[in-house]
């Protein structure tokens, strides 16, 4: 395993070791480029998951302080909590669900396709999907993503049947156990799911791809990628040409250190990301690095979230194996007839008992709650996720009351619906609704948002440096060396899952830095 | 907690008691400890009235009733402020206060103390009036994972935890749905 030396100014250094941050690092030793990893969480292979959630959750999740504010329900019931990511090596690939889906051709267009939304701050990707379309099968095929590629799709749990049944009888045409990044088959050194049923806390199998053991090791095992957890990086330093230089971290034991570097990328999630940027403020940067758009944590998005539990004469046990099970595709085009644009898909989803009973209503209780619960047994889940609106108000910004225990400002994380969001998960609770009626569901819960797992667009792609922070290749219009390469490059949302789409990009930027460097570009 | 197997030990004896128990309370105060005949066990309270955590379980339930589940779970999830009234001041009287003030309003609306209000609709309308209090959001947001985080509580829902040590669910049901 490679070693570099804290002055070694040949090095990319990347932030992060999740699906954008993690496949770079990976993808670039692969192709002979010195990396060093830098992740702020601990590393935790296989063997330590456990299948508890509340347990799962104090070992993985990001529980460093942030702060909310807004509309959203979310900044009410949970005002530290604004998303559930990881801090981990692998980051949030740990405990996603593995739902693997391109985007759609007209979400890479969406200021043409949807017009001038009012209170929209709409914008064509600079890419096109015909573009990305390469990389999405090489992302495919290295993740192992069923129904691609000849892998078989999974089998459906009791909850997939569920949804399956009550899609059908309502008309639904696009029904099955989904795109998935988890195996139905043996597949690169990694075993089948064996319907463990805790997907969001490590896979226990290894069957569910993820780049704490599908990437990193392989990344590892070429000697030229060092992952170093427990590096919380805190600024990223330039010279006097506006060039970045190196990165500022704390290691594990508290003490700050100074990694050189020839390149940084930075993928630290939407909320981190912008977050350390705009803490990198110099007198030559004074609103931020990479910020003379002003852009840096605006437009953040989340997806149009909610989810819709239907209980039923008899018992469903939702719980028991793959956790997004199967999906809904009927709604996912871009409609405006239903009155909203964009759209949005259904996908099983279940919670053990602990968490559903923390996010089912959250703050609510008494028996309209408790008899809830009691029918859990005989539950079926679904979580909706569709497009959202970025919008120039939904923003990360410093909070400059509330410090983290290095003494830097935390990320206050604003958000208000849209009304497009509004509209479109009206439509998407009615749907869900009427499919587990269709199958007898005696009580609907329409399940308001949990906090966020797809952050998105706070550091977005633009054509035009006044309109975004970095350009198709997730570098940074204002400086050349300086990438972005997790969600918050996403120009807009979609309405799927966004995990395969930042592989995507992470492939293609490694191919441009790597090219860049070849040619002593950057 | 403690169990008690045999059904007596500290059993109450004068009348007041009787007439307590005789009343529908379930959990009966001994000295400094609560005695649950009913489902015979018993719980020492250290450092808050022992009064204070029989309304602490009551209200527990009250907040989050669940008929199949029995009183001992409930005492299970608030136990544990007796534990910290002990070395923090700050939340012994929150928790103090806040239950005298459940009392107060209990005995000038019914003339008892709200464990001995007979009506879970009544007792629910005294908790409604106190919900946004930092008592009772501290008790009921502490209840989520106080209560449906012990494991002894979910078979009772039917959830059953962890499976990988088990053999996961693809063998064990995990597309065993017939009746659709």
């Amino acid at each position: 395993m490679a070693k570099f030396d804290l002055n070694d100014d040949s090095v990319v250094v990347v932030v992060g070791s999740g699906a954008g941050g993690g496949t770079l690092a990976t993808e670039l030793a692969l192709k002979g480029v010195k990396v060093v990893c830098l992740e702020a969480g601990k590393r935790h292979e296989i063997e330590d998951f456990v299948n508890d959630e509340w347990a799962s959750f104090a070992q993985l999740a990001w529980a460093d302080m942030r702060t909310t504010s807004g509309s959203w329900r979310v900044s009410r019931d949970f005002p530290n909590l604004p998303a559930w990511i990881v801090k981990a090596v692998g980051g949030s690939t740990v405990h996603w669900a593995g739902a693997s889906l391109r985007f759609q051709e007209h979400e890479f267009k969406t200021r043409t396709v949807y017009g001038d939304v009012k209170g929209a701050n709409l914008l064509d990707w600079p890419i096109t999907l015909a573009e990305l379309e390469p990389w999405y099968a090489k992302a495919e095929d290295r993740m192992g993503v069923t129904r691609t590629n000849g892998i078989a799709g999974l089998p459906g749990n009791n909850n997939f049947k569920v949804l399956e049944a009550g899609a059908t009888k309502v008309g639904c045409k696009e029904v099955h156990t989904g795109r998935m990044a988890i195996n139905s088959a043996p597949r690169d050194g990694r075993g089948s799911c064996q319907q463990i049923g805790f997907c969001f806390q490590g896979c226990k199998s290894g069957a569910k791809w993820s780049t704490l053991y599908a990437e990193i090791p392989k990344g590892e095992a070429t000697g030229k990628l060092e992952v170093r957890p427990e590096s919380y990086v805190v600024r990223i330093e330039h010279d006097a040409t506006g060039k970045v230089t190196g990165v500022v971290y704390h290691d594990a034991s508290g003490q700050m250190q100074r990694q050189k570097a020839r390149i940084v990328a930075v993928a630290g999630n939407s909320i981190e990301s912008p977050r350390l940027l705009l803490n990198s403020e110099s007198s030559k940067y004074p609103d931020g690095l990479a910020n003379s758009s002003g852009q840096v944590g605006r437009n953040y998005m989340r997806h149009m979230t909610g989810s819709v539990y239907g209980v039923f004469e008899k018992p469903v046990r939702m719980w028991r194996g793959t956790t997004m099970a199967g999906i809904v595709r009927d709604e996912a085009g871009h409609d405006p007839k239903r009155g909203f644009v964009g759209g949005y898909e259904l996908e099983t989803l279940s919670l053990g008992l602990p968490f559903m009973a923390a996010f089912l209503d959250p703050g609510s209780w008494g028996r309209e709650f408790t008899t809830a619960l009691d029918s859990y047994e005989n539950m079926a889940g679904m979580w909706i996720v569709g497009e959202d609106m970025p919008q120039g108000k939904n923003r990360i910004t410093l909070d400059k009351n509330a410090k983290d225990k290095y003494g830097l400002p935390v990320a206050n994380v604003y958000f208000d619906d849209h009304p497009n969001d509004a509209a479109m998960r009206s439509h998407a609770y009615a749907k869900g609704t009427a499919i587990y009626d269709a199958v007898g569901a005696t009580r609907t819960f329409p399940t308001t948002p949990y906090p966020s797992t797809h952050n998105l667009g706070t550091n977005r792609m633009s054509e035009k440096p006044r309109d975004g922070v970095v350009n198709k290749y997730g570098q940074a219009h204002d400086v050349k060396n300086l990438f972005v390469s997790d969600g918050s490059q996403f120009t807009t949302g979609g309405a799927e899952n966004p995990t395969l789409t930042i592989v995507a990009l992470a492939l293609r930027q490694a191919d441009y830095i790597a090219d860049q460097m070849s040619k002593n570009i950057v | 907690m403690q169990e008690q197997h045999t059904r007596d030990p500290g059993a109450p004896a004068d009348p007041g008691r009787r007439a307590f128990l005789a009343s529908g309370a379930a959990i009966a105060v001994t000295g400094s400890a609560l005695i649950h005949a009913g489902e015979a066990w018993g719980m020492e309270v250290k450092n808050l009235k022992p009064e204070t955590m029989q309304t602490l379980i009551r209200m527990a339930r009250d907040i989050y009733p669940h008929d199949r589940l029995s009183d001992r779970y409930y005492a299970v999830a608030v136990k544990g402020y007796d534990e910290k009234a002990g070395s923090d001041p700050a939340t012994k009287k929150m928790i103090e206060d806040g239950v005298a003030a459940l009392n107060a309003a209990a005995k000038k609306k019914y003339g008892v103390p709200y464990a001995q209000v007979g009506w879970e609709a009544q007792r629910v309308a005294l908790l409604k009036e106190q919900q946004k209090t930092k008592f009772f959001q501290t008790v009921r947001s502490n209840l989520v994972v106080g209560l449906y985080n012990q494991k002894e509580v979910w078979p009772l829902f039917g959830y059953e935890g962890e499976s990988a040590s088990k053999g996961c669910y693809i063998n064990r049901g995990f597309n065993d749905i017939a009746w659709l």
